[in-house]
């Protein structure tokens, strides 16, 4: 068992949570993250490592409530544990001075860019961030955002903060207005890193995106978690998570994603009857 | 009849015992285990079939070279448990070995009686012994050497580390198991299914080895979560074993092949066996639901044969098995090949697929396949199979599950460099000793072999842990 140090929202439904993880908290390193079982009954969920305390022995999860995993472990408060986490996995982020780079986060992947960030900065290049989010209350990180960038934008769908509108069109006009820009990566729903990946393609600048297919072991064992990257199997547990957004067929992870829909439906409805149900006792 | 007085004659009258089996029709409901096992008086009738060989040649066909004649012998006369302690100088896990070893290429092979008669059931004799010995409450904890002083990391829990934590703890050693996932036992746990090998099992064999003081780390990825050199520099280690079993598996490279409802047999069998996906939604995973649906498993390997009767029994409406050569080359177990075929399983031989088709929501619904014929034979002295010009149709499917093996794990490779490793990524190793190019290092199992067999990776592990402490002892142990 793992126990949870610190539990607290950052926004509604996400979550950031400190767990008890000495050796993963040791070697961790930006870009990487963790597979979790909640329970004996649980699924093995990928999370990334948005922080570490080697001292304390700590990593820090930002988990946002998507289904029945997630929402489980955003219920857990500090002093409760949780059965399995594993890491680090995945290849961690490829750093190095590029010069100017743009990190951008969309939602609860803001939470993933984040650590990357960090490393970009301590590489020492100019580090642009911007953050979307669909509203003010679901903005997080702001302020650590912040502090490692040299220019640091929020962006919201409708407006309520910062730029009114897509990351997109944040990163489209940092472009125009002529900034030298040498490298991005992107890290949020799959239709926005798609869309960065075409926001900069013709400019041929070297964009990275974060990919997020339904993994299962995390360990390089299964091969469920392969996606196509420059028409070649690749699996995004061992290989990646990071690859170059010119190159990854997006489609195809939308469709390979939407596997379990009614499944994970199911799951959740049982789930949320469950909690109803201890409410009502 | 007398075990000492029966002559040859006698013997030879016996016919091989069938070992009882839940029947069919009820067995592709259930995940119980197929076989139910030798009743004493079974194995006992078996047993005597044995002609006790002057040369037993049947122990050349075991890699681990058990006293077959002998334990057979004490069975015969009624010593079940003196016969699990023979076996047990040899292989310490009989109750796995004789269910899942490939008998009939092995020690059954080799066996005199096979010319003329049946063989001997050895691999049924070894269950029976493995099981008595268990079910009766009489397993005893082997001697264990006093402290060396001496602390050996074993990274992989599948049967090659369990074998090696097994003789290093024995001979005195402090050994720590590092498995990734949050299970222990490897393939035995997460591949083959529980109809074939009851997980109840594995587990006692690995709760025995925590009896014997053998420390297990779950969730812990040597390579990632803690490197080689950091166990031997940092954590005081004195010796390393890796057997960290096959790797990613292969696909075929034909279109379609990441269409939803496209799975290799490693996912499939995770899903259901490691996360117990056939108890959704009590466990949280889900698998697909091959209720009524039709599923085709690609490949003739046992792990074919076990994706494809695991889909029969989540309720597969037809449960297609799709082989490019014919039967006779069948990789798998003899045993599971006629098991699947009483169950209901479809083989279609002679058939490669060419493409998967799916719909506009890219689901899948169909795989084109072309007939093959044989031609001469390959490498493996196999003959190998030729497509058949226009012979190409299509039959509808709504899973594909792709079984035509695995490649070599790249994670100790990309984080120990100095591990010398083939071509195809598989750990080189002296097989005297299992030494790595590392120092001190040392590797056995599928990582060495490529997929192999659980008696060749126990087998493998035990050759390891006995160089290990001659090497960290500085003695020689007669073989
Ligand atoms: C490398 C990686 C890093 C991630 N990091 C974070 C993070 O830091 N914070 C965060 O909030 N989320 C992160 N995610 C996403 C997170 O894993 C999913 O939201 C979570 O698995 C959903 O599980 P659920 O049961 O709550 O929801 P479900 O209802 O089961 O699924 C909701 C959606 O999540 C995806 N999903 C489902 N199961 C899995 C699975 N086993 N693996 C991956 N995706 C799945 C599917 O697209 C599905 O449609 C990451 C994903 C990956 C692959
Ligand atoms: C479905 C299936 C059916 C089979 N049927 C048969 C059969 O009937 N008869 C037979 O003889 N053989 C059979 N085999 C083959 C047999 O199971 C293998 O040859 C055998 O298990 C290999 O043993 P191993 O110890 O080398 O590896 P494995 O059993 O693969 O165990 C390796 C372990 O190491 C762990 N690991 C991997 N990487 C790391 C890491 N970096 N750090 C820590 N731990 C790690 C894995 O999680 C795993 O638990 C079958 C295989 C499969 C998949
Ligand atoms: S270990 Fe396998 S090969 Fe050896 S005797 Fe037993 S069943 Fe036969
Ligand atoms: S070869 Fe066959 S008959 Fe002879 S000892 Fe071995 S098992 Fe018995
Ligand atoms: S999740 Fe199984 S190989 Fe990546």
């Amino acid at each position: 068992m793992y126990k949870i140090v610190s539990a607290i929202f950052l926004a509604e439904n996400i979550k950031k949570i400190e767990i008890e993880a000495p050796r993963i908290a040791k070697k961790r390193k930006a870009g990487q993250f963790v597979m979790i079982r909640v329970s004996k009954t649980g699924e093995r969920v990928p999370l990334t490592i948005a922080d570490s305390d080697p001292e304390k022995g700590t990593i820090t999860l930002i988990v946002q409530g998507m289904g029945k995993s997630t929402r489980e472990l955003n219920g857990k408060e500090a002093g409760e544990s949780i059965s399995d986490i594993v890491g680090p996995l995945g290849t961690p982020s490829h750093i190095e001075k590029f010069g100017t780079a743009v990190s951008i986060g969309g939602g609860v992947g803001t939470a993933i860019a984040y650590p990357t960030a960090v490393a970009l900065k301590e590489a020492g290049n100019y580090v642009i961030t911007i953050n979307g989010a669909r509203s003010k209350e679901l903005v997080i990180l702001e302020d650590e955002m912040k502090a490692v960038s040299d220019e640091a934008y929020i962006t919201t769908d409708d407006g309520s903060y910062g730029f009114h509108g897509f990351v997109t069109q944040k990163l489209q006009e940092l472009i125009d207005s002529g900034k030298k820009i040498d490298y991005v990566l992107a890290i949020g729903p799959i239709p926005m890193m798609r869309a960065i990946a075409e926001v900069t393609r013709p400019y041929q600048i070297k964009t990275m995106v974060s990919l997020n297919p339904i993994m299962i072991d995390g360990t390089g064992m299964c091969g469920g978690c392969r996606v196509t990257v420059d028409n070649e199997i690749r699996f995004a547990c061992v290989e990646g998570p990071e690859f170059d957004a010119h190159k990854v067929d997006f489609k195809n992870l939308v469709d390979r994603n939407k596997l379990y829909l009614p499944e994970e439906q199911q799951s959740a409805e049982t789930f949320a009857h469950k909690c109803h149900l201890n409410k009502q006792v | 009849m007398d075990a000492k007085h029966i002559t040859k004659k006698e013997r030879l009258a016996i016919p091989r015992q069938v070992m009882p089996a839940q029947d069919p029709e009820l067995r592709i409901h259930n995940f119980r285990e197929v076989h139910l096992g030798y009743t004493p008086e079974l194995a006992q009738a078996e047993a005597m079939r044995c002609i006790q060989c002057k040369d037993p040649v049947c122990i050349q066909g075991c890699p681990v070279n058990i006293k077959i004649d002998q334990f057979i012998k004490m069975i015969a006369e009624g010593d079940f448990l003196g016969a699990a302690k023979k076996i047990k100088e040899d292989n310490v896990l009989p109750s796995i070995c004789g269910r899942v070893c490939p008998q009939e290429d092995q020690c059954e092979k080799m066996c005199i009686l096979t010319k003329k008669y049946e063989s001997v059931a050895i691999g049924n004799l070894e269950r029976f012994v493995g099981d008595y010995e268990r079910e009766t409450g009489n397993v005893e904890l082997p001697h264990v050497q006093p402290s060396t002083g001496k602390k050996i990391a074993v990274i992989g829990s599948g049967p090659a580390g369990l074998s090696c934590a097994n003789d290093l703890i024995q001979l005195g050693h402090a050994v720590t198991v590092f498995e990734a996932l949050h299970e222990l036992g490897g393939v035995l746990m997460y591949g083959i299914p529980e109809f074939r090998l009851p997980k109840e099992i594995v587990k006692a064999e690995i709760e025995g080895l925590k009896k014997l003081g053998v420390e297990f780390v779950t969730n812990t990825v040597a390579g990632r979560s803690v490197t080689i050199d950091e166990l031997l520099k940092e954590e005081g280690f004195d010796a390393a074993f890796i057997g960290v079993g096959a790797g990613l598996p292969w696909f075929m490279g034909i279109p379609g092949e990441n269409l939803l409802g496209v799975y290799s047999a490693n996912e499939f069998l995770t899903r259901v066996n490691l996360m117990k996906s056939y108890d959704f939604p009590y466990f949280d995973t889900p698998v697909f639901n091959c209720k009524g649906k039709n599923v085709a498993v690609f490949g003739g390997g046992n792990t074919a044969m076990d994706a494809i009767r695991t889909a029969k029994r989540l309720g597969a409406e037809h449960a297609y098995l799709i082989y490019r050569r014919s039967e006779a080359e069948m990789p798998a177990r003899e045993e599971e090949i006629h098991h699947a075929q009483k169950e209901g399983i479809e083989f279609m031989m002679l058939m490669n697929p060419v493409e998967f088709i799916g719909n506009e929501q890219q689901w899948l619904t169909g795989v084109k396949c072309i007939r093959m014929e044989l031609g001469e034979p390959d490498d493996s002295g196999r003959r190998k199979p030729v497509p058949v010009k226009n012979s190409e149709f299509i039959l509808p499917i709504d899973m594909a599950i792709i079984s035509i093996g695995n490649g070599s794990n790249p994670l100790i490779k990309q984080t120990t460099p100095d591990i010398e490793v083939s071509k195809r990524d598989t750990i080189i190793v002296d097989i005297n000793t299992m030494a790595t190019s590392k120092e001190d290092v040392y590797a056995g199992g599928d990582i060495v072999t490529g997929g192999a067999t659980v008696i060749l990776a126990m087998g493998a592990g035990r050759t390891a842990a006995k160089a290990i402490h001659e090497k960290l002892m500085g003695v020689t142990i007669p073989a």
